[in-house]
């Protein structure tokens, strides 16, 4: 595994990949179709926006993509893997080191401070331990929180516990972050400065992003291509003028 | 994840649910506590029966007496697989190579004459043996009126209680209590007893000089000093009476037992003739003197019968009584199993607390548990933590469960000695937990710990992270 990812060599190259991607769930008589042939591309160091109603799949898509999930038929190639034939051990070397997530609930440990929430995917993927205070103490730095290091999560806002769980999906350097709903549970303006921080990272860092959401103004402002989804099938891929033109990496910060 | 991490993470929470888990480790101690209660009181009387059965004697003596000596205790087979006439003589060189056989401490003759005593002029009959000195740690002298021997020659002599007791004409009727040893003691201890004995005095040949013949009848007697003649002469020794016992000290000889007990190189100082003095003057070959019977002390029960082999095959008949050890290690052996078994079933009762415990925690942590795999915690992380916090539980109640066991097993060893000071019986130690118990029942308790985390830990593990994230 490469220690991170390679902006130079972004932009063609493919990062995700699904055919004719499946997910299918039996609800007692009837079978629920959450993902129903979805067929799509994410490029390296793009900004992909998943947009639909709830209920339309968009969540499912991710946790596939995210490796959470297993897929009831099609692949899904992320980085040269298809994650539909790793076994539960590779899934989770591939979670641990591949991708980066963040919730719509944040999901930090309540009982561990902020530092020991960024620290914790560094313990399973056993990084020395004299690196880590340092490696703590920058990605929290870089989110704006590192005076809030010994805090519980329930010391803090809503925006601050969500660039800490930015902090956290960044610490082992992975090369695409998923975000499901980053924004779900904040104001709108600190749900911008929180895609503000995901922007710069796709744009300082070259990480390829795939968000959900529903809000289409967000998307429209921070997304490079917007995918439509709409009863587990994609019904729509626009790219967006706006962001594309000035999507090159290194130029804002 | 590595050891550190994996400790770092248990430890952090078990202190979360502080109270919780605190309580199912003292469950677990509790357990470990009855076991090591238990099985250290098996122990401590199983150590405390051994070493009664060893220091009483019985078990680690083999008496070796001669084929020839009807009087033996050996079964007839043996008798006759060589004729009594081509045996060997017990003599001084037989005691030697006896004595030098392995895991024998010591092989003394076996002195023992019936003869009159007087006290204060009135006679008495009994039996008198000869004891070593090392009969001092035997149980019968244990709670001796008195004293044991100033030395191996002091003409001193320890009476046996109902002896004693005839003594002083206080024999008891039966039925009525027995006498207190101390009450007999009070009198006698310390006044003189008057012994007649016969002196086998050594063969004429051997005598130097004639000028002890002093008619023509001894003449004609020590004309062939091959005959080996000798003569009986009656004598009297005084002896002090140093100590009055209890118990029967020469059970072993049945009816042949002493009553009075002398110094054993004092007895043989005195030349006593013995009954079989008279058969072997037969056969006798050489001027040394020929024991009637050997008493061989060996190390250990357990080799007793090896020893017996030994003396059997130097051509003599041995008598032991069977080992008693084997059949008593057995017993316990059986009732540690029993022990256990009933200190065990706390034991289980707590690893039900702490399968209880962990499940609870799994429902109570399915969030966070969900969390960590989605950033990447595999199937074996979240087991090993699991399973580390179930160990760690279980080495923290073993431990505390051992100091505790400890304290119940002494407050019991105090508790019994107080009753028996209140008896006016010694104190005793029946209690002992050896190291090996301590570690035993630690590790007992990581291992049921671990067994019990087996299925909480497995279910962590098999959590699915994307309903286990939804769950709120």
């Amino acid at each position: 595994m490469t220690p991170g990812p390679e902006p130079s060599s972004a932009n063609n190259a493919c990062a995700v990949r699904t055919d004719s991607l499946c997910r299918h769930y039996q609800m007692g008589q009837t079978l629920i179709r959450a993902v129903d042939g979805v067929s799509l591309q994410v490029r390296a160091g793009e900004f992909v926006a998943l947009l639909g109603s709830s209920g339309s799949g968009k969540s499912s898509l991710l946790n596939l993509i995210a490796g959470l999930d297993h897929p009831s038929s099609g692949t899904v190639i992320v980085e040269g893997k298809n994650l539909a034939q790793l076994s539960r051990p590779e899934l989770a070397k591939y979670r641990l080191r591949t991708v980066g997530m963040v919730f719509q609930s944040f999901n930090l440990v309540s009982s561990m401070t902020l530092a020991e929430n960024v620290e914790l995917p560094m313990r399973f993927a056993e990084v020395d331990r004299s690196q880590r205070p340092q490696l703590v103490r920058e990605a929290l730095d870089r989110v704006g929180l590192s005076a809030r290091m010994t805090h519980r999560p329930s010391e803090l806002s809503g925006g601050e516990q969500q660039r800490a769980a930015l902090a956290r999906a960044l610490i082992n350097r992975p090369k695409l972050l998923l975000a499901d709903e980053p924004t779900g549970n904040l104001d709108s303006r600190t749900g911008t400065e929180i895609m503000d921080f995901i922007r710069e990272f796709n744009q300082s860092l070259g990480m390829t992003i795939v968000m959900v959401t529903h809000e289409r103004a967000l998307a429209e402002r921070y997304a490079q291509r917007m995918l439509f989804l709409a009863d587990g099938k994609l019904i729509g891929d626009h790219a967006n003028p706006s962001t594309t033109a000035v999507a090159t990496p290194g130029e804002h910060v | 994840m590595k050891a550190y991490d994996l400790s770092e993470l248990a430890f952090r929470n078990l202190r979360e649910s502080l109270l919780r888990n605190s309580l199912t480790t003292v469950g677990i101690s509790v357990g470990v506590a009855s076991l090591v209660a238990m099985l250290s009181l098996g122990i401590g009387l199983q150590q405390l029966a051994s070493r009664r059965l060893v220091r009483s004697g019985l078990f680690d003596t083999v008496v070796v007496s001669s084929r020839r000596d009807f009087r033996g205790f050996g079964h007839d087979n043996e008798r006759t697989a060589t004729s009594a006439a081509e045996s060997r003589v017990l003599d001084e060189s037989a005691r030697g190579e006896i004595e030098h056989l392995p895991n024998v401490v010591e092989a003394y003759p076996d002195i023992r004459f019936f003869t009159e005593l007087r006290y204060q002029d009135k006679p008495q009959m009994a039996t008198v043996a000869g004891l070593p000195a090392s009969a001092k740690i035997n149980d019968a002298f244990e709670n001796m009126q008195g004293s044991f021997f100033s030395s191996e020659t002091a003409a001193e002599a320890i009476l046996q209680k109902s002896f004693a007791a005839e003594l002083l004409g206080k024999t008891a009727k039966p039925g009525a209590e027995e006498v207190r040893v101390s009450e007999l003691a009070k009198p006698l201890l310390g006044k003189d007893l008057i012994m007649r004995y016969a002196e086998r005095v050594a063969p004429i040949g051997s005598l130097p000089t004639m000028s002890d013949i002093e008619s023509p009848s001894d003449l004609e007697e020590i004309a062939n000093p091959e005959d080996n003649a000798y003569s009986v002469v009656s004598r009297e020794q005084k002896l002090t009476i140093v100590g009055i016992c209890d118990l029967d000290p020469d059970s072993m000889h049945g009816a042949a037992r002493a009553r009075v007990f002398l110094p054993l190189k004092l007895t043989q100082n005195l030349h006593v003739m013995q009954p079989t003095d008279l058969r072997d003057t037969m056969r006798s070959f050489s001027n040394q003197p020929i024991y009637s019977s050997l008493s061989v002390r060996v190390k250990n029960p357990k080799q007793v019968l090896s020893v017996e082999e030994a003396v059997k095959k130097m051509g003599f008949n041995t008598f032991s009584i069977l080992d008693a050890t084997r059949s008593l290690r057995q017993f316990f052996a059986v009732l540690d199993l029993f022990l256990g078994i009933f200190g065990s079933l706390a034991l289980a009762v707590a690893s039900i607390g702490i399968v209880n415990t962990l499940v609870m925690a799994i429902l109570e942590r399915r969030r966070e548990i969900g969390i960590m795999k989605a950033i990447g915690a595999s199937d074996g992380d979240v087991k090993k933590l699991f399973f580390a916090e179930a160990g760690a539980m279980g080495v923290l109640g073993g431990i505390v469960g051992v100091a505790l066991g400890w304290a119940i097993g002494h407050a019991i060893n105090l508790g019994t000695n107080v009753y028996l000071k209140r008896q006016a019986l010694p104190p005793e130690n029946f209690w002992s937990v050896p190291w090996w118990l301590v570690a035993a029942a630690v590790a007992f308790a990581f291992i049921v710990s671990l067994l019990s985390g087996l299925y909480p830990a497995a279910r962590a593990a098999r959590l699915d992270p994307v309903q286990a994230l939804r769950y709120e």
